[in-house]
């Protein structure tokens, strides 16, 4: 990415004619290059080469994890392996068997998450996927953004898990315990949940501002103490445990707290799904239209250079990581108000802080990117279910699919390799100006 | 240069597999055969905790009852993995969708999926493990382990020459808690007996608290905590929490000393033959024995909602041979066990947790 790979190599600056030095001026001005920027911390710049690739990259990944999946289906599978001892006396009977589970798999897929054809002479029944993958990509949307945010500061928030914890545990309590009439009860649940998420994230971003300590181990460090803290108040009678059992475990959700259902009591998907996509335009606007936004990018982009430019980077690392708590934490409080809600133990994170960073990455951390990231990884945790109970295939399979869609993000010179697709311009930065680009074209 | 050497390994790579699929695949094709069509309409279905099959423990153990009892019917059973606690009401669901006759949903975690598909379809029998539901189409699969604990306990007090015995657990819920219950009382009533003062560590019975290593993994928490009860001169173990028992024996093995170690759910001696020696007896819980009935009886209309609880007197605890430590123990122990197990049975010692089934 050094800006010297751009220079026109053609001849010594003598050659040059006084038009083209001019020109040349014109365009290192306008692209930035003549600027002498104080140096990107390296954090910065790996988190900018992973979403320097184009949407297209998502796709192709999205493909390619498929169709490894399939490789890893057939590999697997029973019917393939009995028949593929005979495979040179009837090579039809293996490939018939490969095609069978490769599209038993991917129909199941299919009929798991969006549309269950089966079920066409009920339509009530036959679009119970699509909510499903809705209702399954609501935190994961919620938290993605969370992480998808910090991304853009430059930062990691590897503590997903501690944030949903802790606002879930907060969320929890006010809905179990604390009876108070309808819609003023869930609005008090979901802020003290929100202000529990957002305390505990802000808490990393004061720490890395104060002391410099660095967030990725002070959010894994945090991930073990909300983890513990939330474990040890689950067993605690008078704490979350639910009066009179012995499980570690609250009791049920007050049906005031509880998010009202979209669709009917016969469909998961809740009031949730709403929230998350005001989340989304929510993120949106602070990051495109908003000074705080701007604020933001500039530190994610060089942190020394929005110094400079006189950002006090120190309060921009604990705004965003109050704002990304409390969005990791709304998917924590929507787990507790709107899924478990007959009580919940202290799994109720289900992984889904991790999984955040998969979906931010595959979102490329914008905030669009991260909903539309979030629904195919719904549609990939809701379509499991089916995959397994009805052809047998393992959960883990779906899981493999999910990280080869990671591998193959973090490493687009793979994708492109595979693809054959041309190295981007190695000029390009985030919002290039287009004006820039241009000019590079007349020359 | 490095398009050739590219070339030249792919090459490789599909020599290797050619050649595999030419050993491999020059088996004779099979004779068609009509499709055999299954003597009995039942599909007995299964669901996991997020612990997995492979558990050493309760799924474990559930597993091998269905896979026995389907293999007795003649019948397929399906069987579905939760990856993680969001997986559990998605399971249920799909099982529901798959024409299940039985779903047998293991551990407490499942319990409020079980309990909502059981209201939304009185028709399809449930069975859950390790928790007690009221409905009229769930039947409760559970342990009074205590008891069997007690006897565990007892012959821990016994075995020692240190006077010092230590239990340590996975995570503090009832169906791990019962066993450390059970252990102490043991314990005590040995003492109380024999007039001896044998240390029980591990687990403090009023104040219900104890050694935990927060989780079912072997790893540095059980290892660390088995050696801690080591430090403490303990020469018994019982580690409760399926699979954190490997950490034990290799704490064991490390110490060099001669530490018996006790297993849980089943008899390890028998189940793992690498740790067999160190093994003085184990704490059977039968889950899979409970789970077989369930499955068969079903599968013959016998099915009802009343709670199993596995005793000593049913057969659904107990307590494993000495095997290799035969001539290592007391040689009156073995009648000693005997009337304690019929003491319990009669009531005339009385073994409670409040972690039993239906406190």
């Amino acid at each position: 990415m050094s800006d010297d790979t751009k220079t026109p190599k053609s001849g010594t600056p003598k050659e040059q004619t006084a038009a083209e030095k001019v020109h040349e001026q014109v365009v290192a001005h306008e692209t930035g290059r003549d600027a002498t920027e104080p140096a990107v911390p390296r954090s910065n710049q790996i988190i900018k080469e992973i979403f320097g690739g184009s949407a297209a990259i998502s796709v192709l990944a999205v493909f390619l994890a498929l169709v490894f999946g399939g490789i890893l289906i057939v590999l697997t599978d029973e019917a393939v392996a009995q028949a593929s001892v005979y495979f040179f006396s009837r090579p039809g009977d293996t490939l018939v068997a490969m095609w069978d589970a490769v599209a038993g798999a991917y129909s199941a897929l299919f009929r798991g998450s969006v549309f269950n054809y089966l079920r066409v002479d009920d339509l009530a029944v036959a679009i119970r996927p699509l909510t499903e993958t809705l209702a399954n990509a609501t935190p994961l949307i919620a938290a993605g953004l969370g992480v998808a945010l910090a991304f853009r500061v430059g930062l990691f928030n590897i503590g997903g898990r501690g944030q949903m914890l802790i606002a879930a545990a907060a969320a929890g309590y006010v809905g179990a315990y604390i009876p108070m009439p309808p819609v003023i009860h869930l609005l008090v649940a979901l802020i003290i949940g929100l202000i529990g998420g957002a305390l505990w994230g802000g808490l990393v971003g004061l720490l890395k501002a104060r002391t410099g300590a660095h967030e990725v181990i002070v959010t894994i460090m945090l991930n073990y103490i909300a983890f513990y803290l939330v474990s040890f108040l689950l067993r605690t009678p008078g704490a979350l445990q639910a009066p009179g059992q012995n499980n570690p475990k609250s009791g049920p959700i007050l049906e005031t707290a509880q998010f009202p259902p979209l669709l009917g009591d016969a469909y998961n998907l809740n009031l949730g799904f709403i929230l998350v996509i005001v989340s989304t335009i929510y993120v949106w606007y602070l990051l495109n239209r908003s000074a705080l936004g701007f604020r933001f990018r500039a530190v994610g982009e060089n942190p020394h250079a929005a110094r400079v430019a006189g950002i006090k980077v120190e309060r921009v690392y604990v705004q965003v990581m109050l704002i990304a708590g409390a969005l990791v934490g709304l998917a924590g409080v929507y787990q507790v108000l709107g899924n478990f809600t007959g009580g919940f133990a202290s799994g109720l994170d289900a992984s889904i802080g991790f999984d955040a960073i998969t979906v931010a990455l595959l979102g490329r951390s914008k905030p669009w990117g991260v909903f539309f990231a979030g629904i195919l990884f719904g549609a990939l945790k809701a379509g499991s279910y089916t995959m397994q109970a009805s052809e047998g295939i393992p959960v883990d399979i779906v899981l493999v699919v999910q990280s080869f869609i990671v591998l193959f993000i973090a490493a687009p010179p793979l994708v492109r390799s595979i693809f054959r697709l041309p190295t981007p311009d190695p000029l390009f930065q985030w919002r290039t100006p287009k004006f820039a680009r241009t000019a590079e074209v007349t020359k | 240069m490095t398009i050739t050497t590219r070339k030249r390994a792919l090459g490789g790579i599909a020599l290797l597999g050619a050649s595999a699929l030419v050993l491999a695949g020059c088996a004779a094709a099979p004779e068609e055969t009509p499709e055999e069509t299954a003597a009995l309409d039942y599909t007995p279905c299964i669901v996991s905790d997020a612990g997995g099959w492979d558990d050493k423990s309760f799924n474990e153990a559930a597993l091998d009852g269905m896979e026995e009892a389907a293999a007795e019917l003649g019948v397929e059973y399906v069987a579905v993995e939760s990856a993680d606690e969001n997986a559990y009401e998605p399971n249920v669901q799909q099982l529901v969708d798959q024409g299940c006759d039985l779903i047998v949903t293991v551990g407490f975690l499942l319990a409020e999926a079980t309990t909502n598909a059981a209201a939304a379809n009185p028709d399809i029998k449930f069975a859950i493990i390790d928790e007690f539901i009221d409905a009229p189409n769930v039947k409760p699969i559970q342990f009074n382990t205590v008891e069997a604990a007690f006897l565990a306990g007892y012959v821990a007090a016994s075995y020692s020459e240190t006077g010092v015995v230590g239990t340590f657990g996975g995570i503090p819920i009832p169906p791990v808690t019962i066993f450390m219950d059970g252990f102490v009382q043991g314990v005590e009533y040995y003492n109380s007996e024999k007039g001896t003062s044998v240390q029980a560590l591990g687990w403090d019975l009023a104040g219900q608290t104890g050694a935990f290593t927060g989780g079912f993994a072997p790893g540095t928490e059980a290892l660390t905590t088995a050696q801690g009860l080591i430090d403490q001169n303990a020469d018994v173990l019982l580690p409760v929490g399926g699979p954190i028992y490997f950490s034990a024996a290799e704490a064991i093995r490390d110490s060099g000393r001669s530490i018996a170690l006790m297993g849980v759910d089943k008899d390890i001696f028998v189940s793992d033959p690498d740790i067999a020696d160190l093994v003085l007896t184990s704490v059977l819980k039968n889950i899979a024995t409970a789970v077989y009935d369930v499955v068969t009886g079903a599968a013959t209309g016998e099915f009802d909602s009343a709670p199993y609880v596995g005793t000593l007197e049913n057969g659904g605890v107990g307590i494993a041979e000495f095997h290799d430590f035969e001539s290592a123990v007391d040689s009156e122990l073995a009648g000693e066990i005997e009337a304690l197990i019929a003491g319990i049975i009669d009531g005339s010692i009385e073994v409670t947790s409040p972690a039993s089934p239906g406190q």
